[in-house]
């Protein structure tokens, strides 16, 4: 399949402006603090020593290390999670009943709220340097069949697991607090997400919390570290837009 | 009667103008600061420095695992007794409790385990009483019948999940740096799993809006719910992101889940403590 490369590097004069219209939102700023050393204490300059943007001049966005790393790790899930839903949303499958429509617009709502929180939150993290952000990705279902119930709800349970998982294994990168807690507001709402879309699925069962997901001897969920969730993401076949994470476990 | 409308009847004002001198007694109770409600647990953890409690000021990840072990405790005794008592209907409810009920009782063994491992005495398991002195009947002990002590098992499984998520999310930052944070994350998010279950079960969304605790859930639950009508995430305002449904108040504060401290978690669980 082809994919898109999206070039990152842009002319230092539209940097320097971008970056200034950003340090105009100076509310922000507490997101950030601590971050940009935590990225890459020993370098004088950020600008071409750091990972994240594009560290090896190959025009594909690398998502970086440590806390901003991460950051941009769940930005690329949101970004997915909240495009998926949004297209589920504008052609809902035929015979849908109500708790259905309800429970999908919510998710919808979340995960675009999610998403935005992410790209505003990482942007304010790098001081408006928006080359360290990972861009807005393109995403294309191939066959996925958005009028059918099965394949949308069994792929919104594919999501909302992986998103689980993904927070779980990535918690202990973070290294700023906030960070952390912020994860932690946002894992859980995606439990209760899949919860619910597994419920749906097979409403008589225990598999809100099957045994499929949690394991049964210790009754804890499933945590995986960035590299094996990024490859059965990519695996999916919808994102389209390269990127890589070349700092992350 | 089908548990829409029993649920209907199981509002606060109904149970407690039944019995106001009750209301009186889980009034008295509810109000407890957080010194009283220290003081009401009486199994060791009180005697460690209030601080450990503290989620901002400790970082003590010993003390956070005693906490989630107390919160282990409670909720593993709290489903094994509504199984055991036979109040559930068969079909889901059961079929939810029995799973519930299982992950609990693994935790519980987990956190001993991890605890035990790392050369502290783990809290020894507190008495509790589900009734909250004659409050609730949860287990159809006094004969209130097996519907409504099944709505009540339903009210306080909600509150005990939703506290349950709040409360190690609350004490993440504490296990921050320890290896004990991805297990304790592993945890809380099927916490959180069972918590939407449980609110579904119950007729509600899976998710959290504003700060309300949900139809049927008693005022007394409220302390679980206060401050999730949180919208400002890492100094952010999260309904100014955009505009239309998701920046709404609703799906903002659905969006993400807020923690309580620790002393928070200890005044809610300690209504179930007696000794």
């Amino acid at each position: 399949m082809k994919k898109n490369v999206v070039k990152v590097l842009q002319p230092k004069e539209i940097r320097s402006n971008q970056r200034r219209q950003f340090i105009k939102m100076g509310g922000l700023a507490i997101v950030g603090s601590g971050l940009i050393l935590a990225c890459d204490p020993d370098s004088g300059t950020m600008r071409g020593e750091a990972p994240g943007e594009d560290p090896d001049g190959d025009g594909i966005f690398d998502l970086g290390e440590g806390d901003l790393g991460v950051l941009n790790y769940a930005y690329a899930l949101e970004q997915l999670e909240a495009d998926f839903y949004t297209k589920v949303v504008n052609s809902f499958y035929s015979g849908i009943s109500d708790v259905e429509r309800t429970v999908l617009t919510d998710l919808y709502n979340h995960e675009v709220n999610h998403r935005e929180f992410f790209k505003a939150a990482i942007t304010a993290a790098v001081s408006g340097d928006t080359d360290l952000v990972l861009p807005t990705l393109e995403f294309d279902y191939g066959d996925l069949d958005f009028g059918s119930r099965d394949m949308i709800l069994n792929t919104a349970k594919a999501l909302e697991d992986t998103g689980v998982v993904a927070y779980n294994g990535a918690g202990y990168l973070l290294t700023n607090p906030t960070y952390l807690l912020l994860a932690g507001k946002i894992v859980s709402v995606e439990a209760r997400h899949a919860s619910a879309i597994r419920s749906l699925l097979n409403p008589n069962s225990a598999d809100f919390a099957g045994d499929d997901v949690v394991t049964v001897d210790n009754g804890l969920d499933g945590a995986l570290a960035p590299s094996e969730v990024l490859a059965a993401v990519t695996a999916l076949g919808y994102i389209k837009t390269q990127f890589t994470a070349k700092f992350l476990p | 009667m089908s548990i829409i409308k029993f649920l209907n009847d199981f509002t606060t004002e109904n149970l407690l103008e039944a019995k106001s001198s009750r209301r009186q007694i889980f009034g008295t109770l509810g109000s407890l600061g957080k010194k009283a409600a220290l003081a009401a647990v009486p199994f060791g953890l009180a005697t460690m420095p209030s601080r450990t409690y503290a989620q901002d000021s400790s970082g003590d990840p010993v003390a956070a695992l005693q906490l989630a072990l107390t919160l282990e405790y409670l909720e593993d005794e709290f489903y094994a007794t509504v199984i055991d008592c036979n109040v559930l209907p068969t079909g889901r409810p059961e079929t939810v409790y029995r799973q519930i009920a299982q992950h609990e009782r693994a935790h519980v063994e987990f956190l001993i385990a991890g605890l035990t491992a790392a050369g502290v005495e783990p809290v020894a398991k507190p008495t509790f009483d589900f009734t909250v002195g004659g409050m609730f009947d949860p287990f159809n002990q006094t004969g209130i019948g097996k519907d409504v002590a099944y709505a009540q098992a339903l009210a306080l499984a909600q509150a005990f999940e939703d506290t349950g998520v709040r409360a190690y999310k609350g004490q993440a930052v504490n296990l921050q740096g320890s290896p004990f944070l991805t297990a304790a994350l592993q945890i809380h998010s099927v916490e959180a799993r069972h918590a939407s279950e449980i609110r579904r079960l119950r007729g509600l969304k899976g998710w959290i809006t504003n700060n309300e605790r949900g139809e049927g859930m008693p005022e007394a639950t409220q302390a679980v719910y206060n401050g999730e009508e949180n919208v400002s995430q890492g100094g952010l305002d999260v309904t100014s992101l955009g505009s239309g449904s998701p920046f709404s108040m609703e799906a903002s504060t659905e969006a993400y889940d807020e923690p309580i401290s620790g002393a928070d978690a200890v005044a809610i669980a300690s209504l179930f403590i007696v000794a």
